[in-house]
């Protein structure tokens, strides 16, 4: 069966109200389970790990035919998590599905008192130009005892242990090509 | 981590301590509970009662920022008791070494102490050396100067009594702990601790989890299936982002970074570790190996021999130069900086100190915040107090693609690197951020190659290749951070190949061997488990080698063999003149033959019970927080940590001992929320699971204050003020310390102004700028404060009042 939004709403209202029937004393149970499967039935699964504690939790993401996240869930066949997640790692279809989600470039003007929705292209280039400013402002090839430093004084990073192990490798060796020795992150906290 | 979260279920005896497994590592409980299952011993030291108490077969109270007083009670317990595993401690650890004459300790103050420099001269805590550059060693451990005599008259001073006035802990309490965990140190036992921030977040941090590896190794605990010093870490890639060097004073796989004196890669690598023992592997000898890999990954082809592989391309840091945290956050506030990235990260609401914080990004020309949902960084110059019609600051907030949106992997505390998947296609405009590095990088370059700029040649000649079709392919990042040999193009199969001639690369040695000819190491899903102690060789990839517990070797006796045979980590086969189990510590053969000694990365090869190369000292001593709630450190004249520095003026302050902040406050997690709540405040479950702030405290506090349970409060450092709804519990109880009554509260750390609009502020507004001598890691864990009622009346009560 395909899932569609409205389908999925169906069942999500069956659940809800077997529920409430539940307590009338009918075992209702049978039919939350059946529920349950056609929610993902048909859906893709796919593998991740948990984004919050450092244990490291095997998640199952699915998602409909359409691409879109309609759950996650423990995974089983993971060796520390077994299955299992916590009250964080089972919310985090949440962070998928969120109407509060950052979804725009925005922009902030000095002393402006609002944001102002901007291109990719326009907000990477201002911050490239910006960058440049600034090390060429404050590049320091040698300091006070004559010392060969080559080093950006004026401009300062912190993050992120929430990104991956290759964007911290890309991070790392962008910032330190630019000359930065004010980097820092989590890990100091 | 030494171990990993699957070995918690080897231990006989489980200590956490400076943590909550329990609620801030919930799933990793199920060890601990497996370990418990076969009859196992779960200890819970903590100031409050949490519900990793409510599962210990033990739990004891102590006042926050007394740990090493706790501990050092236990080394003079287990040496005084005999319950030191004898064997481990003459042969893998340096208690038989013996140190220099000029060394001593008087009155909470290690020799060689300059009080205008607030540092010491280590030179007098040298371990000596014989003629031909080898540790003296007096294998009796009867030399009065020999690191185990040293040691007992150092801890001697810790008695049960001095102890508990100084922690708060009933003497009986402190015995029942200090019984059940030495009760590992035969070798058929395994004692493990699993810490957090609950350690680290001192003016004594690393001394504190100092105190617990000495422990260790008295135990022989270390390099044994179930024991280990086993960091929680709060972070899912905290591990990763570390090894990767997000921080200022190493560059990739824990390299030292480069700093002024140091011109030339020859002076570098003059800095590389040395030992003349023969029975020392001393791996950091390997070193300029992993550095030129490491520039090669730089610059590739324009790294070369005749320019120094690059090396003089890579910022220097000047001698002494610390760069770190709040270094970095007082620079700012000073004005020093004109641009600024918070990339993935809330700094207004997670740095101590907060409120300077948020007044330090006021001074910025601009500052770019990437996130997956707005934060009180990225919102800050609208937040409390701020006029932004005052603030110059120019700011772009990027959205970036959460962890389900994006391909990559994350290391956990046990240094498994795990591959994950693309799930979902991210909302809106929001992009990896990978993507965003790779497409500003370019976007820099672009400028440099058509304008004059500043020093452009590490710019322009960095190797930022990583399009695949034409778009970004992070899989060639995972390559190149695993490194290729450029005679052959082939990917390294591990960083033994590693070479100093520039015929290797690799970003990042320690990961050397994930991603190789064979394939994607961390994507694994094999669940083979040979051993039968969980290891799971086959599932991810873990660093080093994919060696799941680090310095193996020291769970074999002389020849070999497994000192513990019910648990069989690794062991030597002596026919076919290998090891057979866990990836070995290094692949050496025995001791008793032709070996070397287990601890690989030390220099000495043995584990330090003395460690000469820490700024406050080569024995862990007890010292007060900055701000703490009595006069007088009950162990010497030296109230606190001798050599932290003391940020003064603005707005830095601190009381102590002040009836204006009489309570001592801590910071904790709950279980559903995360950090500052970033990426747990904007979930609706979680949200309504845990609303708002609050402040625990005991029943007896409460009384004293007029509290309660529901009531708002205030609490109020000498720093900043926070409002947080009274939780009136006896899961905090007064100490007796010394015989006065102390009282302690403790809140969370997870709100902010920005949402939900009545969850309350950040924590972090009262805690002080202060960081450990070492690592500078703030003290957020143990500061003071006043707790008030707020007389407010909420305006639906008064409706009532005046209808009725």
């Amino acid at each position: 069966m395909k899932i569609t939004r409205r389908s999925f709403l169906k069942i999500s209202g069956a659940t809800a109200a077997g529920t409430v029937m539940g307590g009338l004393g009918f075992d209702l149970s049978p039919v939350e389970s059946y529920a349950q499967e056609l929610r993902i039935k048909g859906a893709k699964e796919n593998l991740t790990v948990c984004c919050y504690c450092s244990v490291g939790c095997g998640i199952i993401v699915h998602t409909d035919s359409g691409g879109k996240v309609i759950n996650a869930e423990g995974d089983p066949d993971h060796p520390i998590s077994e299955g299992s997640l916590c009250a964080k790692g089972a919310s985090s279809y949440q962070i998928a599905v969120n109407s509060s989600r950052l979804q725009k470039v925005l922009y902030r003007a000095p002393y402006s008192t609002a944001w102002k929705e901007v291109k990719w292209e326009w907000a990477l280039e201002k911050i490239a130009a910006n960058i440049k400013k600034s090390r060429d402002a404050s590049f320091m090839e040698k300091n006070a005892a004559g010392q060969v430093v080559n080093r950006t004084n004026g401009i300062a990073s912190v993050g992120s242990a929430a990104l991956d192990n290759e964007e911290c490798w890309l991070y790392s060796k962008m910032l330190r090509a630019l000359g930065l020795i004010y980097i820092e992150h989590q890990a100091r906290i | 981590m030494t171990n990993h979260y699957n070995d918690f279920k080897n231990s006989d005896v489980i200590l956490n301590m400076g943590g909550n497994v329990a609620e801030n590592h919930p799933v990793s409980f199920k060890w601990i509970q497996a370990a418990k299952d076969k009859g196992a011993t779960f200890i819970h030291v903590d100031p409050r009662f949490t519900r990793t108490s409510a599962k210990a077969d033990i739990f004891v109270r102590l006042r926050s920022g007394t740990d090493i007083a706790f501990l050092g009670g236990m080394i003079k317990y287990l040496i005084e008791n005999n319950m030191v595993d004898e064997f481990y401690v003459k042969n893998y650890t340096n208690a038989s070494f013996i140190v220099n004459p000029r060394y001593s300790f008087d009155d909470g103050l290690f020799s060689g102490y300059d009080p205008t420099k607030r540092a010491y001269d280590r030179s007098t805590w040298a371990l000596e050396k014989d003629e031909q550059g080898i540790p003296r060693r007096d294998m009796t451990l009867q030399d009065p100067r020999c690191v185990f005599q040293l040691l007992k008259k150092h801890y001697a001073r810790y008695t049960l009594q001095k102890v508990s006035e100084i922690t708060g802990t009933p003497t009986v309490d402190l015995e029942k702990v200090y019984k059940a965990y030495g009760s590992t140190y035969t070798p058929d036992k395994a004692g493990t601790v699993l810490y957090a921030m609950g350690w680290t977040q001192h003016t004594v941090g690393v001394q504190n989890i100092r105190t617990m590896a000495i422990i260790q190794d008295l135990l022989g605990n270390m390099g044994i299936a179930g024991g280990g010093v086993n960091a929680l870490r709060g972070e899912s890639n905290v591990q990763g982002s570390t090894d990767a060097a997000l921080l200022f004073h190493i560059i990739p796989g824990y390299m030292p970074t480069p700093r002024a004196p140091w011109a030339t890669l020859e002076d570098y690598n003059k800095t590389t570790p040395s030992s003349k023992d023969p029975r020392s592997i001393n791996w950091w000898k390997n070193r300029p190996k992993y550095l030129v890999s490491y520039l090669k990954a730089m610059y590739g082809g324009k790294s070369t021999k005749e320019n120094d592989f690059g090396y003089t391309w890579m910022p220097k840091l000047d001698a002494g130069q610390d760069a770190s945290w709040l270094n970095l956050f007082d620079e700012m506030f000073k004005g020093t900086f004109t641009g600024f990235f918070a990339w993935g990260m809330n700094p207004a609401c997670s740095s101590a100190h907060a409120g300077k914080v948020r007044q330090a990004l006021t001074k910025l020309d601009w500052m770019v915040n990437v996130n997956v949902f707005d934060s009180e960084t990225g919102s800050f110059w609208k937040g409390p107090g701020m006029d932004p019609k005052k603030i110059k600051t120019e700011v772009f907030q990027l959205p970036c693609a959460a962890f389900l949106e994006k391909e990559g992997s994350v290391s956990n505390s046990g240094r498994w690197m795990q591959w994950r998947y693309k799930c979902a296609n991210p909302p809106g405009a929001a992009m990896p951020d990978g993507d965003i590095m790779f497409e500003l990088f370019k976007k820099v370059r672009a400028l440099y190659e058509k304008n004059k700029g500043a020093f452009p040649e590490p710019i322009l000649s960095l190797k930022w290749d990583y399009e695949t079709s034409g778009h970004f392919d992070i899989h060639k990042v995972a390559k190149e951070i695993n490194g290729y040999d450029l005679t052959t193009g082939k990917l390294m199969v591990n960083f033994v190949g590693l070479k100093d001639d520039g015929t290797t690369s690799c970003g990042n040695w320690l990961y050397s061997g994930s991603y190789t000819e064979a394939g994607n190491m961390a994507a694994r899903r094999k669940k083979a488990d040979p051993t039968g102690l969980g290891l799971y060789p086959e599932w991810s990839w873990c660093w080093p080698l994919n060696r799941r517990i680090i310095y193996n070797r020291a769970s074999v006796d002389l020849d070999g063999n497994p000192r513990n045979p019910k648990r069989p980590l690794i062991k030597w086969d002596a026919e076919g003149k290998k090891w057979v189990g866990d990836v070995p510590d290094n692949a050496v053969p025995p001791m008793g033959t032709n070996g070397a000694y287990p601890f690989i990365m030390k220099p000495d090869g043995v584990a330090s019970l003395f460690g000469p190369g820490l700024n406050d000292g080569p024995f862990p001593e007890h010292y007060e927080p900055l701000e703490c709630p009595i006069e007088k450190n009950l162990m010497s004249n030296q109230r606190i940590n001798p050599v932290i520095k003391v940020f003064e003026g603005g707005l830095d302050t601190f009381t102590t001992c002040d009836p204006k902040y009489p309570f001592v406050c801590t910071t904790y997690r709950v279980t559903e929320h995360w950090q500052t709540g970033v990426l747990t405040r904007w979930l609706p479950w979680l949200i309504e699971a845990e609303p708002q702030m609050f402040c625990e405290m005991s029943l007896e506090l409460a009384k004293l204050r007029e509290i309660k349970n529901g009531d708002r409060v205030r609490v109020e450092s000498s720093r900043g003020k926070v409002e947080a709804v009274a939780i009136v519990t006896s899961r905090w109880k007064p100490f007796n310390i010394a015989g006065q009554t102390i009282h302690q509260v403790g809140l969370p750390w997870h709100y902010g102004w920005l949402h939900p609009k009545d969850g309350g502020e950040s924590v972090n507004l009262l805690t002080p700028t202060i960081g450990d001598p070492n690592t500078m890691i703030p003290e957020s864990k143990a500061f003071m404060v006043n707790v008030r009622k707020v007389t407010r009346q909420p305006a639906t009560t008064k409706k009532i009042e005046k209808k009725g």
